[in-house]
Parts: structure tokens; sequence; C-alpha cells
């Protein structure tokens, strides 16, 4: 029994071994730089990335688009990672207040919310206030993510009393729901519909002005590349960083 | 005894696989927020997730023993043509990833859908964003466990028994309903329960197909989803009480109705 016991002991503490010696791969030779981004970042930073490869020779950059607050917490748990960029304030914070970035987070971009129908506008909606129209299917976002609570102060300020049929755990789920058509309208950020193309229409609004989301970027204390990853941040900061998220329908500060 | 009855080869993978499968859950309750759990658990939220999660997945059991097990029976027991690739496509839901199952059924049940546009018009039964949405979402995930569990029973059973009855001149569906059913109940037990833990932890076609709206199509998973965004500590509440509640049920299940050795 004791002879079992050990077996097991052993082969517990080499499979930790053996796992990390899979991942560690790679060597000086090409180095990653790994970018935790916010998914409405998708398209902005990808072009950003190649154009950060060709000037930085030898430097492999990886993204890991998602919900800003799951990107968040990986971050705290301690996933190796070199950037983070967040689509808002409240996302970065646990990170900022661990000590975790390197430096005070800096906004590079703004998002603002539009009304997203189906194309042909089938719910003939042309005001925040049209939302709350009885018979008309609206999805928002959940509370609880950066769009949702965006969305809730949209309509706090237009007035607007809406009951959704559903709240979606995010934008990408708001949008999916509307180009299907089983919504009439969503609110989502422009960045969302200019990326959707001719299936979805955007309905600007007035009020959005006052529900502008920041995104906060920042380089991260625990980063493996510790110098692509403040050149990276600087890229994003720059002329060429601003005129990619400006192409995408972010406003730049 | 069971010393000298388990090989260490068996012995060995056998405890790293049960440590590989127990040590989440421990990670869970070394991190569940005990001192405030009274409080949180009587939010009225979570009471209401919970009785859906519960109804929902349920009800989903029902509909897949209605048509499960004769899909089941026609797999295991009709040679027709083309059984092979049938027999695969009853699979497709494990395989496919479950928003894109949600997706799917979108386009099949959705307002726009191929079917949904006829129910829409005619009927005026819109499915997505309701509870019956959350149910067809759950069934389609979790049917292939049943199909699958009842078709091996069904393999399994000695044929001869249904022979002789079919022999003394009972119909097909009387041997069906007076042999075949009770040989193969522990099998058909099993994949309801499986099925049953399989519709209550379903997260992905749920809130593709039906969306998320509390007390509406909001179960426990997305619950425990949208908790994890602002508030962790909820959320591992929450995934507490979906567990608490499935083991003891799926426990007391077990011991009455597939009785072990």
């Amino acid at each position: 029994m004791i002879r079992h016991l050990t077996a097991v002991v052993a082969a517990a503490a080499l499979l930790p071994a053996a796992v990390a010696g899979c991942g560690g791969s790679g060597g000086a030779s090409s180095r990653t730089l790994t970018v935790l981004a916010a998914a409405s970042l998708t398209e902005a930073f990808t072009g950003l990335g190649e154009a950060f490869e060709r000037s930085h020779a030898g430097v492999d950059v990886r993204f890991s688009f998602g919900g800003s607050s799951t990107l968040a917490r990986q971050i705290t748990e301690g996933a190796p990672a070199d950037v983070f960029a967040a689509a808002s304030p409240a996302t970065m914070r646990p990170v900022a207040d661990a000590r975790l970035t390197s430096g005070a987070p800096r906004t590079f971009a703004r998002n603002r919310l539009v009304i997203a129908v189906p194309p042909g506008n089938p719910g003939r909606v042309r005001t925040l206030r049209d939302l709350a129209r009885r018979g008309l299917k609206v999805v928002l976002c959940a509370p609880q993510v950066p769009c949702g609570a965006a969305a809730r102060t949209a309509l706090d300020v237009a007035g607007a009393k809406v009951t959704p049929v559903s709240q979606e755990q995010d934008v990408k789920a708001v949008l999916t729901k509307v180009r299907m058509g089983e919504a009439d309208a969503g609110l989502v950020y422009r960045t969302d519909v200019r990326a959707a193309g001719a299936r979805v229409e955007g309905v600007e609004f007035p009020e959005s002005a006052r529900a502008v989301n920041d995104y906060p970027v920042a380089a991260l204390t625990g980063a493996p590349q510790p110098e692509p990853a403040r050149a990276f941040v600087a890229l994003v900061l720059s002329a060429e960083g601003r005129a990619a998220l400006t192409r995408a329908g972010f406003e730049v500060p | 005894m069971t010393r000298r009855g388990v090989p260490w080869p068996l012995a060995l993978p056998a405890l790293l696989g049960l440590a590989f499968l127990v040590l989440p859950l421990a990670g869970l309750l070394v991190r569940t927020p005990w001192s405030t759990l009274g409080p949180r658990l009587a939010e009225p939220r979570v009471l209401e997730a919970l009785r859906l999660s519960l109804v929902t997945s349920t009800l989903a059991t029902g509909l897949c023993l209605l048509l499960g097990v004769p899909l089941a029976w026609v797999l295991a027991r009709s040679g027709f043509p083309g059984r092979g690739v049938v027999r695969a496509l009853v699979t497709v839901p494990l395989v496919l990833p479950p928003v894109v199952g949600g997706v799917a059924l979108l386009l099949v049940l959705g307002r726009r859908g191929i079917v949904g546009q006829w129910l829409d018009a005619s009927l005026g039964i819109t499915l997505p964003f309701t509870t019956t949405g959350v149910v067809l979402a759950e069934a389609f995930v979790a049917m292939p466990f049943l199909v699958i569990s009842v078709e091996g029973a069904l393999r399994g059973a000695d044929p001869r028994y249904e022979e002789a009855a079919a022999t003394l001149g009972a119909s097909r569906w009387t041997v069906f309903r007076r042999i075949t059913l009770p040989m193969v109940a522990p099998g058909v037990a099993a994949g309801a329960i499986l099925c049953w833990a399989r519709a209550l932890g379903e997260f992905g076609a749920t809130i593709t197909f039906a969306g998320n709206f509390p007390g509406r199509t909001q179960t426990m998973p997305l619950a425990v989803y949208l908790a994890l965004e602002t508030d962790p500590e909820a959320a591992i509440v929450l995934s507490l009480v979906l567990l608490t509640v499935s083991v003891v049920i799926l426990a007391a299940l077990r011991d009455r109705w597939v009785s072990g050795p």
C-alpha cells in the first residue's frame, strides 16, 4: 500500500514538470508578445499587430480577444501576459489595484453606442425612445458587462423605459440576435456596426455622448517581454495606432 | 478485500483520474465566501434561476425520453439501410460547440427560420427568448446522451426473450412495452440521469437560442456566467448551489433506479 502511495506521489510531482516542459518551447530566436484585448478591438488590433511584427523583427504578436472582465481575471489569477487593453476603466481597475500594470493605464480610444437594426430597419427605429415601443423586440447587454452599463446610462438619459427580451452576455451576442432578425433593435458599439458591414444598420442617437466608454491600455508588470510590451503600448498611442482605431470606428482622445 | 481486488496499474490511474475530476471542485470550496453564504443564498434571483433550471432540465429530459427511447429502439432493433449514418447524425449535438447548436436552432426555429417563420405566421408562436426555447435548447444538447445509453442497453439485452414473446403471439408493440422496456429500464434510467445532468449544466445553446432574462430564460449556468463578470464570489456560491442540488438528486436517483453491485 505504501509503495503504491509513493508511486502516486511521484507521478503527481512529475506531472506539472512534464506539462511545463511542453509549454516552454520557442527559445530566444523568436519571442512571443501576448496581448490580451477586449473583443471589440479585434479588427483594429489585428492590423496593428501585423505592423508591429514588421517593425520588430523576431517578435511574434499573439492576441487573445475576449470579454474584458474575463481577461482581467486571467491576469489577476496569474496568466502570463504582456499587454492588457480593456473596454472600460472598471474592468482595468482590478488589474491596476493589484499593482499588475506598469505605470498608470492610458486611455487610447473611446467607443459610443448606436442602435443596431436589421437591414431595412423593419421596426422603424429612429430614436432611443422608440425602443420603449410595445411589441418591439429589443436586446441589450446584461447590466454586468460594460456595454450593458453604458446602455443603461443612455436609456436613463433619454428617459426611456425599455424592457428587453434578453440581456446578452456580450456585445457580439447582441449583434448576432439583430443580424439574424430575432431582435428588431439592439444597443451595440459603433465599431461593431462598422465591422458587421451591410448585415446590420446603425442608428446614431444624441444621448450616446453621455455614455461613452473609455478604453485603457497598459503594459503588465509580470510581462515575460517587458520591452516589446512598452513598444506595443506606444504603437497603440501613436499616430499610426490612432489612424487604425479611427478606421475601425473609434474616437481617439 | 478491496486492496487485493484492485491491481495497482488500475488503482494508480484511477486515483489520478479522481483527483483530476475532484480537485477543481475543491478549488471552488476553498474560495467560497462562507461568512456571507446565507444572505447570498436567500436572494430571490438565485432561487428564481434555480427553480427555472430544475423545471426546464426536467421538462427537457421528459422530451428526450419521449423522442429518444423510440429513436434508440429504431437504431438498435430495425435494420434499415444507412443506419450507421443516422447513428452518427444522432451524436452531432455532442460534437457541435453548443453555441453553434444555438445558432443552428435559430436558423430553423427562429423568427426567420425555416420552421420558425411558419410557426410565427400560422400559429403565432415564437420560440426564441421563451422558457420553451430553453427546454428545446437543453433537449437538443442532451438527447444524444439518452439515445446512446438506451441503444447500448438494447444491444446488450438478450433478444431471445423478445423472440419467445413474439412466438407466443405478442405484437411488436406489446413486446416492446411488456418485455423490452422493463429489460432495459436501468439503461433508460441511467441515460435519463445523464441527459438531465447535461441539460442542467447547459449554457451555450441556451443563451444563444433563448437569450438571458431573469425568471424567463436565465437558468443557473447563465446566472453563474454573468455573476462572474462583476462578482466572482457570487458566481462561486451559485455554482455550489447548482452542484449541491445536482449531486444530491443524482445520488438519490442512482441508488433507487440504477442499482450497482
